[in-house]
């Protein structure tokens, strides 16, 4: 069970482009260009969603992450003014990579040597309206209310900690 | 040709990549771009997942959908969070924030 060729030489296109720009995110001395190709990191990631037919959360991606997010991460970095400081490691630095080695052998032998049930059936041509009829069901409503409750809290008291205390 | 597997271990290797950021920087910015990375890595999985597993079932994406949320209120307490910081100490260096140390 495969993607299609043309899904396939873009998977392998966006992967590379994605661990790249990934890695660059955490070697690059300059913050600010780490922000910038953390963007390129959720761009080509939108592209991999589209590789699964997942037009929509691709979609999203594009929108919260590659918009949202990276301005206001953007946003952070120019209000904190430490651009010139560069990105330094602490001194958990060896452990820290042997952790991450160990963790990525780990899930690859996992990942290889599992047997996967995979399912023969097609994925839908647009999963929107399917999406949307689900988030909407009995199932998953109670959780989306809870996720605008969510939101609404975390607005509220990023506001109170970034205004301060003096006003 | 791409599978489950090849997708799988992309996502492996961000959420890796997305870990070693996270332990070994200094910079809270950095470090709350790598946790970013993780979120996506787990995205990634549960995007094949779904595609190879239960392409009609799209329990996945819906949970795709409730993490893009939690980490989007993450992102935006945890900036709030770090300008308060720089307010106090001038620093954006996770190491000076260590006034609760035993």
């Amino acid at each position: 069970m495969h993607v299609g060729t043309g899904a396939s030489i873009a998977f392998w296109i966006m992967a590379v482009v994605a661990v790249v720009s990934a890695s660059g995110v955490i070697l690059l001395k300059d913050i600010f260009r780490a922000a910038l190709l953390l963007v390129v990191s959720f761009l080509s990631i939108a592209g991999i969603f589209v590789t699964l037919n997942a037009d929509f959360i691709a979609a999203v991606q594009v929108l919260i992450y590659a918009g949202a997010i990276s301005i206001l991460l953007i946003f952070a970095i120019l209000l904190t003014r430490d651009v010139q400081e560069g990105n330094p490691s602490n001194r958990l630095k060896i452990p820290g990579m042997f952790m991450g080695a160990v963790l990525l052998t780990a899930l690859i032998v996992v990942f290889v040597n599992t047997e996967w049930r995979l399912s023969t059936e097609a994925p839908l041509d647009s999963t929107t309206a399917a999406l949307a009829d689900l988030l909407f069901s009995n199932k998953f409503v109670l959780a989306f209310e809870i996720a605008s409750v969510l939101l609404l809290a975390a607005m509220i008291g990023a506001v109170v900690l970034a205004r301060g205390e003096d006003e | 040709m791409a599978g489950l597997e090849h997708y799988l271990i992309l996502s492996g290797i961000i959420f890796s990549i997305g870990l070693v950021g996270a332990l070994t920087k200094r910079n809270i910015i950095t470090i709350l771009m790598s946790v970013e990375l993780m979120f996506n890595a787990v995205n990634i999985a549960f995007i094949a997942m779904t595609r190879f597993v239960t392409p009609t079932l799209l329990t996945g994406h819906i949970f795709v959908l409730f993490i893009i949320t939690v980490a989007a209120g993450n992102l935006a307490l945890g900036l709030a969070i770090v300008i308060a910081i720089f307010r106090n100490r001038e620093s954006v260096d996770i190491t000076t924030a260590a006034s609760m140390k035993g």
